[in-house]
Formats: structure tokens, C-alpha cells, sequence
């Protein structure tokens, strides 16, 4: 893992005492509220409809026990008692104060976190694929570059002040975990004919109220000019980009009302401009940053391989959750867990202290001391020894994380929504929690296969309900909540937006609908192999929507 | 009908106007009627935000239920009783 260097460790302390300053003098009455407003949203903080919010940035989604650990020291002595992963691989605290601010940002910064730029209208925390240096689709590890790229925005003093926020997602898998086609940069790695490391670009993805699939405007871009390209994309942006309008300010409307190859050939005329310049990455300085993010000493551990077959055949819901919930890792002695934040019933993402401490030593012992977090609101433990996959399982089970459904109906990503967000217009949690008990059967999950449901409580789509398999959108009319459907929306190598269906549902019909389209699929699959994405394409919107409304008419 | 409510600048925590001061509870809540009324509770909101006590200060719209403040909009009706969710896990007990 990377370790904070003295300019980063100094930094992040400089910014820490500054805030603090600041907290004091707003309630020394020194401030004033418009004062004071950015000065906190560039310190994370954030007011919400109980209380103040925090949101701490977990570097694409990576963390030690040690971090895990004053994550749960902070929701213990600061908040209520527990924290929410988010889908930007952060964790939000909902109940803060102000006045404590100061003392939680000292306790983020002694385990080299901190929260800034986790708001704003400046380049936010890059995120990564989950499983990055651990699949074993993979290329080569994005963190790396992610680690480059987090140091380079930091306080960019040319790209603080953006028209608009601005997210960077990088993959090195041929399988895209990390939805980089959805985020205003996408970054994949790949390799050139010659074995050289590069980037696919993609430029202008996002979701919010206006949806878009990045455009790929570059096929290799070698690994040294990562600073230069990028920084060539943030220029044009910066001074392209509309500031009249903030839904129109996101670099996806540029691209879009500029054009791809306009805006590419932009790019392009920057980039080589600067592809020369200090810009340019050493190759010594790639390598040096590469080295933080070296596979950790694994110890031969073949007997698992014996150990977890007797396992398996002694306890068949703990194979279930072998299969559902661990990947492939590089290493055939080991394998990546997922740890499921969404037990039937549960408050996707939400953790709770004790949850997180347990995390946090089952790390320490079991996994190398490293944790990720990842996109779907889940915690990866990223190198667990076949022979102790058990042992974690049987530590699991107690405190409600060993839910074998990673990757179906129930692994629901849902943003707060109106339960805590003051931008929403209606619940997702509860609406979340109501579908994972309809579904609750783990079997009946597994019959239906892999099923990627999203769900967002208003139209700024922190839920991913855009790309979701099947999405759910809530809004309000004439002042009561009503949920849209939308369906075949992805975010992998092949993303997609999904289709509004047609009318909403209200919440007591929203669960119905959902069982309604599950149903329709289960109907109209070729094979029990043919999962729901891949029949959807097949069969487009006509059987859902007569399943749902019965003639298209009434879908209007 | 309505009442005033802000979030407390220190700790943000949701709050409504009672008779003299803010209050933790909607039901405490002074409810006005007419135009005067809300006038001045406008005044006391716009005061209190000037004095650094609140922040975000808003007046909604209330009925009567058994006596005691209702929000029309459900937005208000959760800042008024909290989360509709059990939000600690169960397994933190």
C-alpha cells in the first residue's frame, strides 16, 4: 500500500490545522454561513437533513486495518455508532458535529486519511477496481496510476476551481469492475503489441440527470504521458466547459455539444504542448510508485486447497458462499473475499463500528493487512488463504456479514436518499430493504442469477440506478414518492443506460413491479445461463412492459 | 399553517422554533397561521441565523394532527422524526 511520503503527511496536517482554524472562528460568529460554506464542502463537510455529513475519501477504495480501525474509533466517539460506504468507495458519517470536525480530521490524518476534495468543484477521489492487483483477468494493477493521479490533482491549483465536479475511475482488467465508462475520465489499462503499459481513454461518461457513456478518444496512451493527457483533458475542460448552467457544466456536455472528435483534437493539440514538459513521468518515479503496490509476501498455503474441498462438502452454506462471494486471485493458494454489506434487510453500505473493527482484525490476520472498498457498497478482503477461508466465514456469520449474494438481486447498490440526503426526492432504503426480504431465499437468488439492481433517490443518481440491470429511480409527485424503472442499464466493458420503462409505482407497488420483472425474465430465458442483461438485450422492452402494464398503452 | 425550522450551527442537529427558543421536537413547534405570524418568525429566523445560532433556516408547511405540527411534505416529516430505517445494525448490539 502506498505510505504518505513527508510533503503528503505535512500537507494533509497543514490543511487539518487550517480547517480548524476556520471551524472555530464560524463559531466565534468571525465567518459568516456564506463564508464559511465552501470552506467546508472543500473539507468534506457537508449539511444534510439531520445533521452535518462527513465524507471521508478512501484512495481508490484501498485501506489497512490500522485505517479501518479509526474509521470505527470515529463512528464510535463522533457518530452514531456506524458509517456508509459509498459507490465513490468513500465512507460518509451522518451525524457529526461541527465542533468536532477539527479532532476527527487530526484522527484521519494520523492514519494518513483526510477528506478533502471529497466535495467540490474540483478533481474528487480517483476510484479503482476493487479487486486491483489481485484478479487474475488482470492486465496490470490501476493503483499505481491512481496513486499518480491522486498526487497530481491534490490541490491542483490550475483545477480547484472546475466548472463543475470531476471523477476519474481507472481498470486494469479487460472486465471493467470499476464503471469507468461513467466517469468524466476512464482510464484502462492495457498493453501494446510491444508488451508497453498504456490507457485506453475515455472522456465524458456520467449519470446524473443527463446520462451519458463515455467516448473513447484515444486507443493507447503510453503510461509516462498519463499527467501530461490528463491535464491536456482538464484544460480544455476547464476552459471549454459551461459555468452558466450547473447542469450543464460536466465535461459529458462538452463532449456532447462540442463532439467527440472536436473535443478529441482539442485534446490532442494540448497534449502536444505538454507531452515534453515536466509532465512527463520518469520512468524510475512509475516504478518507485509501483513498488508501494507490490504483491505482499504470500506464504505457500497449498493444503487449503485440500482443506477447503472437506469444507465445502461439510457445509453447504458455506460453499454457497465460497462460490458467490470469492474470485480467482493471482495466486492459486488464495482467493478474494467479498464481504457482503447487504444482509437481507440491511442498509446497503451501512457498517457498523463493531463491524468495522472485526473487518479490520480479520485483515490483519487474514488478508495481509489490506482492505478494499468497493463500488457496490462492499468491503474485499483481497488475499485470503484457500485454508482460511472457513475460519473467516465462521467469524462472519456472527456479525451479519456473510451473506452469500455478491453479484445478485439483494447485492442492491442504494444511495441515502430521502432518509438523510437533502437533495433527494424519495426513500431508496427502505425501498432497497423491501426487495432483499421479497428475495430473501438465497436459493431463489441463485436460480435467478447474476442481477445488478440500483437504485437512486432523486435524479442526481449516486444509487448508479442509470446502469443498473434493473434501476430504480425515485421522485416525488404531488408530494408522495414514486419510483421509475429503468431496465438493461450496465456499467462493465459494454455500458449501457438502461430504458425507462414507462409510469412508476408507488412504494407499496414498487416491490411487486420488481418481482413482476424478475419473473418475466425467469419466463423468457433461453437457459438458466443466460442471466438477465444478456436477455434483456435479447428481448428488449415489449414482455416487461406487458408484463407490467398489461398493454404498452397503459405504460404511458 | 406554518413553523420555522433550521439546523443548529454547532452540530447541525434538526431544530424548530418554539416560543422562545429552538427546540429538539416539532412537537414544541409555534405555529402561525397568518401573514403577521410568519413575518416574524421569519424575523426570529433571520435574527438567530445573524447571531450564528442556526444555519439553513426554512418555513414549512404544517397541518393540525391531534394538536401537534404535521409536515406536508415528507421531506419535512423525516427531518422531524428521523431516519424511517433502523440504521444501526442489528448485529452492533
Amino acid at each position: 500500500m502506498y505510505r504518505y511520503d513527508e510533503f503528503d503527511q505535512s500537507f494533509v496536517n497543514a490543511r487539518v490545522a487550517e480547517f480548524k482554524d476556520q471551524v472555530e472562528r464560524r463559531l466565534k460568529g468571525e465567518l459568516t454561513e456564506e463564508q464559511f460554506r465552501p470552506l467546508r464542502l472543500m473539507n468534506g463537510v457537508y449539511l444534510q437533513l439531520h445533521a452535518y455529513m462527513l465524507r471521508v475519501a478512501i484512495p481508490y477504495g484501498t485501506l489497512s486495518s490500522k485505517q479501518m480501525r479509526r474509521l470505527a474509533h470515529i463512528a464510535r466517539v463522533y457518530d452514531r455508532g456506524y458509517g456508509h460506504f459509498t459507490t465513490r468507495q468513500n465512507i460518509q458519517y451522518n451525524w457529526p458535529a461541527l465542533k468536532d470536525m477539527p479532532a476527527v480530521l487530526a484522527e484521519l490524518a494520523e492514519v494518513e486519511m483526510h477528506a478533502l476534495q471529497t466535495s467540490g468543484n474540483c478533481i474528487r477521489n480517483v476510484t479503482a477496481d476493487h479487486f486491483a492487483g489481485v484478479a487474475a483477468d488482470e492486465v496490470a494493477d490501476p493503483r499505481p496510476a491512481s496513486e499518480i493521479l491522486r498526487q497530481w490533482s491534490s490541490i491542483h491549483p490550475e483545477f480547484s476551481y472546475l466548472p463543475r465536479k470531476f471523477k476519474i475511475a481507472v481498470t486494469g482488467a479487460p472486465h471493467d469492475r470499476a464503471a469507468i465508462q461513467v466517469h468524466d475520465i476512464g482510464l484502462h489499462l492495457v498493453k501494446n503489441d510491444k508488451g508497453e503499459l498504456g490507457f485506453v481513454v475515455y472522456v465524458g461518461g456520467g449519470q446524473g440527470r443527463t446520462p451519458m457513456v463515455a467516448k473513447k478518444i484515444r486507443d493507447f496512451l503510453p503510461e509516462e504521458d498519463l499527467l501530461a493527457y490528463s491535464t491536456a483533458i482538464l484544460r480544455v475542460y476547464n476552459l471549454e466547459g459551461r459555468r452558466d448552467n450547473k447542469y450543464k457544466a460536466r465535461i459529458k456536455i462538452l463532449v456532447h455539444e462540442m463532439g467527440t472528435e472536436e473535443l478529441r483534437q482539442a485534446v490532442e493539440a494540448e497534449f502536444d504542448a505538454l507531452k515534453d514538459s515536466e509532465l512527463k513521468l520518469p520512468e524510475q518515479d512509475i516504478r518507485a510508485i509501483e513498488s508501494y503496490f507490490a504483491m505482499p509476501a504470500l506464504p505457500e498455503r497449498a493444503e487449503g486447497h485440500g482443506r477447503l474441498a472437506v469444507d465445502r462438502k461439510a457445509d453447504a452454506v458455506f460453499a454457497a458462499w465460497v462460490s458467490q462471494n470469492t474470485i480467482a486471485h493471482r495466486n492459486p493458494d488464495y482467493r478474494a473475499v467479498t464481504i457482503s454489506l447487504k444482509p437481507i434487510g440491511g442498509i446497503p453500505g451501512d457498517a457498523s463500528a463493531e463491524q468495522m473493527d472485526l473487518i479490520a482484525d480479520i485483515a490483519e490476520h487474514y488478508s495481509a493487512d489490506e482492505l478494499r472498498v468497493s463500488h457496490e457498497q462492499n468491503i474485499i478482503l483481497p488475499h485470503v488463504a484457500l485454508a482460511d477461508l472457513k475460519v473467516i466465514y465462521d467469524l462472519l456469520v456472527p456479525a451479519s456479514l456473510a451473506t452469500a449474494n455478491s453479484n445478485l438481486i439483494s447485492d442492491i447498490i442504494a444511495c441515502p436518499g430521502l432518509d438523510y440526503c437533502a437533495l433527494a426526492n424519495a426513500r431508496s432504503i427502505p425501498v432497497a430493504q423491501k426487495i432483499s426480504e421479497r428475495f430473501s431465499d438465497l436459493a431463489r437468488q441463485r436460480d435467478i442469477g447474476e442481477l445488478k439492481l440500483k437504485i437512486s433517490g432523486c435524479i442526481n443518481a449516486c444509487g448508479h440506478h442509470h446502469v443498473g440491470h434493473i434501476g430504480i429511480l425515485g421522485v416525488e409527485k404531488k408530494g408522495e414518492e414514486l419510483y421509475q424503472i429503468t431496465l438493461g442499464g450496465s456499467a462493465d466493458e459494454n455500458t449501457t443506460i438502461g430504458d425507462i420503462i414507462g409510469r412508476g409505482f408507488g412504494p407499496d407497488e414498487i416491490t411487486d413491479a420488481i418481482e413482476t420483472v424478475v419473473e418475466t425474465y425467469l419466463a423468457h430465458r433461453l437457459t438458466a445461463s443466460e442471466n438477465f442483461l444478456t436477455a434483456y438485450r435479447r428481448l428488449g422492452q415489449a414482455p416487461f412492459k406487458e408484463a407490467l402494464y398489461g398493454t404498452v398503452e397503459k405504460a404511458a | 399553517m406554518k413553523v420555522l425550522t433550521a439546523n443548529t450551527l454547532a452540530d447541525g442537529i434538526a431544530v424548530w422554533y418554539a416560543n422562545s427558543d429552538w427546540s429538539l421536537s416539532i412537537n414544541d413547534a409555534q405555529v402561525v397561521a397568518d401573514a403577521a405570524g410568519e413575518s416574524r418568525l421569519t424575523t426570529i429566523g433571520a435574527m438567530s441565523y445573524a447571531n450564528n445560532e442556526v444555519v439553513d433556516v426554512n418555513l414549512i408547511d404544517v397541518v393540525l394532527k391531534d394538536g401537534k405540527p404535521h409536515p406536508i411534505r415528507l421531506r419535512e416529516r423525516i427531518r422531524a422524526d428521523g431516519p424511517t430505517i433502523e440504521y444501526r445494525s442489528p448485529s452492533a448490539a
